[in-house]
């Protein structure tokens, strides 16, 4: 066992003071101007731990209008026959009662909800929100920098997330209802907008939405990608950053070359609907007239989509990689195995991110022998893939583990990233993928291995840095139910659908009762349902919880409540703008001494002894 | 934050601003190669409708490579101190960054009148959309030179690294859109 715990001795202070880089920052700093106002404070806060929380509460709001609008299809799902009056006063004319009282949800209505669910929970919570928050709070901090490379920029950054989020929750409100024709907004349902109702200013909502936060990624990932590769303090070297920066590092990079694809594709979308151009729409009658609109192919749509739309489950999943690797390195008191095959796995699995996208189309009529080429690439990522869990498997294995809220959800990350990576392995062969496309097993499999497991890592990061981001620890009895309860019902409601996508259950239907192959999945259907309200009452206490903890949690003592090696935590409780009030620490060894001669930490601040090697550098 | 941007600080030799305009060009490269290769795509699939590109657009080719080399002459008389020279020289910059938008709109109307429009095949759609949303990239960097001749008639003349630094930035901008233009003409040219 590595874990003898002698504390090892070391005076933080005077170490920063010492070794740390001075940058003379009081002189520049005349009083505490950054915290003279309440609106440059909590508002237009330049302040990226102040701008991380921004991101955090907007993508806790989505979240719960995206999971409730999941609770409202999943009662059709899995009630078809009960009524929905109740939900008048909220949705209005999309319930429509019969004379007998019966309240039933328009069918149009279903298929925004659908869609609107996906938009908010892949972009606003699990980009913006994930994201978003953790490369604020952790990259200047973790590098020892005083603030993103521009904090001006950054805080646009999240303005124009705040104007996305504003223009699609208008949508919301339309008379023809939000846009309607999936997350993925193929066209011909995009592109014109006669083609159903959300498709009119719905849609158009939808991509000015979109194109503004295209522009939040591009310039919230242009400034990380600036911010660790100049502003890192004196000793960071590239291989001494913690798995955590390298993950956000690397998804900034791949937003920043994914996400301007997608700009172009809503740029095309924009002038088949609005100049009538021809890109994506070809021959088509409505209500039995002829469009004028001739050669343009929806599958490009698909093409430009998906290569974005690939990254982009990396972009998703790569910060909730970070996070757990930081995590349960923590609380197992031992370094993260493997380091380096850590940083090769994630630049690996970039690079492929780029290059498997037509696994998405394998049914839209894209050659066999192109789809062979995607099919092995797309197997390939299950490499790097496999070596990252089987790192984290070893990290734990022998640790002297703290089984507490945040590294209960990050083991709960593993679990869940294995189950739903093996269900890609599935799909990423054609041959399988015609049976499966568009079925409830590709639902089950991208919330498992995306939508849970990425939540799960958010819930990790979340409960481990509440207290740099307020102060005061979560409560942790709370915490725990919130991880049981979160964790099998996660499973009671997707384990069953790849047994109703086996059976060729296709996503995306209204209802399955009156079709006499899938009927017998009422039941199952029904306990998927009251699975997922379950899960959503703990999410509403893990709101609570959050809300509650902010002022009455317990009060932070300590500047390193975790033992950790990591520069966040020897910032003062209450960090002003600037984080360190002297010198920027400098930084002598990697992230990962834990349990290294008999000391069960050894912070990155302490210099090495005379003849120690290096940890990032085996 | 000054405090943030203390110099000497700097990891790698570039300042963090220029690197974030370097990164922010790959960012439009990714978007222009998507929709050339949309352009490759759509070609491949037939019914394309095959034109050569009015001659207009190599006028305007040369007009944005005169305005590069112009531009950057201006900088080279801004950090020599050459004062007349470098006004000058912004000026002649400005207006040719102007031509090169008016020949642009010259260009689209030439191809209207060849029967090749907007709405008709993809082929000269895809044209007009690319070129436009160039030219929307280089009315960005028409305004950026504006801000310069502000400054460079406004302010006092003074050669100092905030101010390198700023010329710079412009510098480094209408040199990516003038290089995209090329691509595009290039690809347009041997794409058809
Ligand atoms: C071993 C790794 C993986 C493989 C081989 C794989 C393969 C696939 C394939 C072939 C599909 C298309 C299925 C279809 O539509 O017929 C798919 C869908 C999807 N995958 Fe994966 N996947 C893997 C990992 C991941 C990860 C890590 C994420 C996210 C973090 C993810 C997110 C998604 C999403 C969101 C979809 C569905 C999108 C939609 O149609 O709405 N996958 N996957
Ligand atoms: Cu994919």
């Amino acid at each position: 066992m590595t874990n003898v715990s002698t504390p090892i001795q070391y005076d933080e202070e005077k170490l920063i003071k010492e070794q740390g880089f001075d940058d003379h920052f009081h002189d520049h700093h005349h009083g505490d101007k950054y915290k003279s106002n309440f609106i440059t404070t909590y508002i237009f806060s330049q302040d990226h731990k102040m701008i991380a929380k921004q991101f955090l509460i907007t993508g806790i709001f989505w979240a719960i209008i995206g999971a409730a609008m999941s609770i409202i299809f999943r009662l059709q799902l899995g009630f078809p026959e009960e009524s929905m009056a109740w939900l008048k006063p909220i949705l209005g004319k999309w319930i429509t009662i019969n004379d007998a009282g019966i309240g039933t949800l328009a069918p149009e209505f279903y298929y925004a909800l659908v869609t609107m669910h996906g938009t908010i929970l892949v972009f606003f919570v699990l980009t913006a929100g994930l994201s978003g928050t953790f490369s604020n709070l952790l990259i200047p901090l973790q590098v020892g920098a005083r603030d993103m490379a521009s904090p001006f920029l950054n805080m646009l950054s999240y303005w124009f997330f705040f104007l996305a989020g504003l223009v699609m929750f208008i949508s919301l409100f339309l008379s023809t209802g939000p846009f309607s024709g999936g997350w993925t907004a193929y066209p011909p349902l995009s592109a014109l907008p006669q083609a159903s109702s959300g498709s009119g200013a719905g849609m158009t909502l939808w991509i000015v939405s979109l194109v503004l936060f295209v522009v939040s990624v591009l310039l919230g990932g242009i400034n990380y990608v600036t911010t660790v590769l100049n502003l890192r303090t004196k000793g960071m070297t590239m291989w001494r950053l913690p798995l955590t920066i390298w993950a956000f590092f690397v998804t900034a990079i791949l937003g920043i070359l994914s996400f301007p694809v997608l700009a172009s594709a809503f740029f095309l979308v924009m002038c088949d609907r609005g100049l009538g151009t021809s890109f994506f729409i070809s021959e088509i009658f409505i209500g039995g007239q002829a469009l004028d609109n001739v050669g343009g192919s929806p599958i490009l749509y698909q093409h430009l989509f998906w290569f974005l739309g690939h990254p982009e489950v990396y972009i998703i999943i790569l910060p909730a990689m970070g996070l757990v690797s930081e995590v349960l390195s923590v609380h197992a008191r031992k370094p993260i195995f493997g380091y380096k095959a850590m940083v090769f796995s994630i630049l690996a699995i970039a690079f492929l991110s780029f290059i498997v996208w037509a696994h998405h189309m394998f049914m839209s009529g894209v050659n066999p022998f192109i789809s062979n080429f995607f099919v092995i690439f797309t197997l390939i990522i299950a490499v790097p893939s496999a070596v990252k869990v089987f790192n984290w498997i070893t990290t734990l294995y022998g640790g002297n583990i703290r089984f507490n809220s945040a590294m209960l959800f990050a083991i709960g990350f593993v679990s869940l990233f294995i189950s739903g990576g093996l269900t890609g392995i599935f799909l990423g062969n054609s041959a399988i993928d015609i049976q499966m496309h568009d079925t409830y097993f590709v639902v089950a499999h991208f919330h498992i291995v995306m939508g849970i497991a990425a939540f799960f890592g958010m819930f990790a990061g979340i409960y481990n840095w509440y207290p740099k981001m307020f102060g005061t620890f979560m409560n942790e009895t709370l915490g725990r139910i919130h991880f049981w309860g979160t964790m099998i019902g996660a499973y009671a409601i997707f384990w069953p659908m790849h047994y109703l996508g086996m059976a060729g259950v296709p996503r995306r239907y209204y209802r399955f009762d009156n079709f006499d192959a899938f009927s017998h999945f009422a039941d199952s259907n029904k306990f998927i349902t009251i699975a997922a309200i379950i899960v959503f009452a703990l999410q509403i206490l893990f709101v609570i919880n959050f809300f509650y903890s902010i002022k009455n949690g317990k009060k932070m003592t300590t500047k390193n409540p975790w033992g950790a090696n990591t520069l966040e935590w020897t910032t003062p409780i209450d960090a002003g703008h600037g984080n360190w009030p002297g010198n920027i620490p400098a930084v002598h060894r990697w992230a990962y001494d834990y349990g290294k001669d008999g000391h069960e930490f050894i912070p990155q601040i302490v210099p090495m002894r005379e003849g120690e090697k290096d940890g990032g550098d085996h | 934050m000054n405090a943030t941007l203390t110099e000497s600080h700097y990891r790698n030799k570039i300042h963090p601003k220029k690197f974030a305009l370097w990164v922010a060009c790959a960012s439009m490269t990714m978007m222009f190669a998507a929709f050339t290769s949309a352009y490759i795509v759509r070609q491949a699939s037939g019914n394309w409708l095959e034109f050569n590109l009015p001659d207009v657009f190599s006028y305007s080719t040369g007009v944005i490579l005169a305005s590069s080399i112009v531009l950057h002459c201006a900088y080279i008389a801004f950090k020599k101190r050459n004062v007349f020279l470098y006004k000058g020289l912004l000026v002649l910059a400005l207006l040719l960054g102007i031509a090169f938008v008016v020949l642009q709109y010259q260009g689209w109307l030439a191809m209207e009148k060849m029967g090749v429009q907007l709405t008709g095949n993809p082929s000269g759609s895809f044209v007009y959309v690319i070129s436009g949303l160039h030219a929307a990239h280089v009315l960005g960097g028409i305004s950026a030179i504006i801000v310069a001749l502000v400054h460079a008639f406004a302010l006092k003349f003074k050669v100092t690294k905030v101010r390198i630094l700023r010329f710079e930035l412009t510098l480094t901008y209408w040199h990516f859109v003038d290089l995209l233009w090329i691509y595009l003409f290039l690809f347009f040219i041997y794409q058809k």
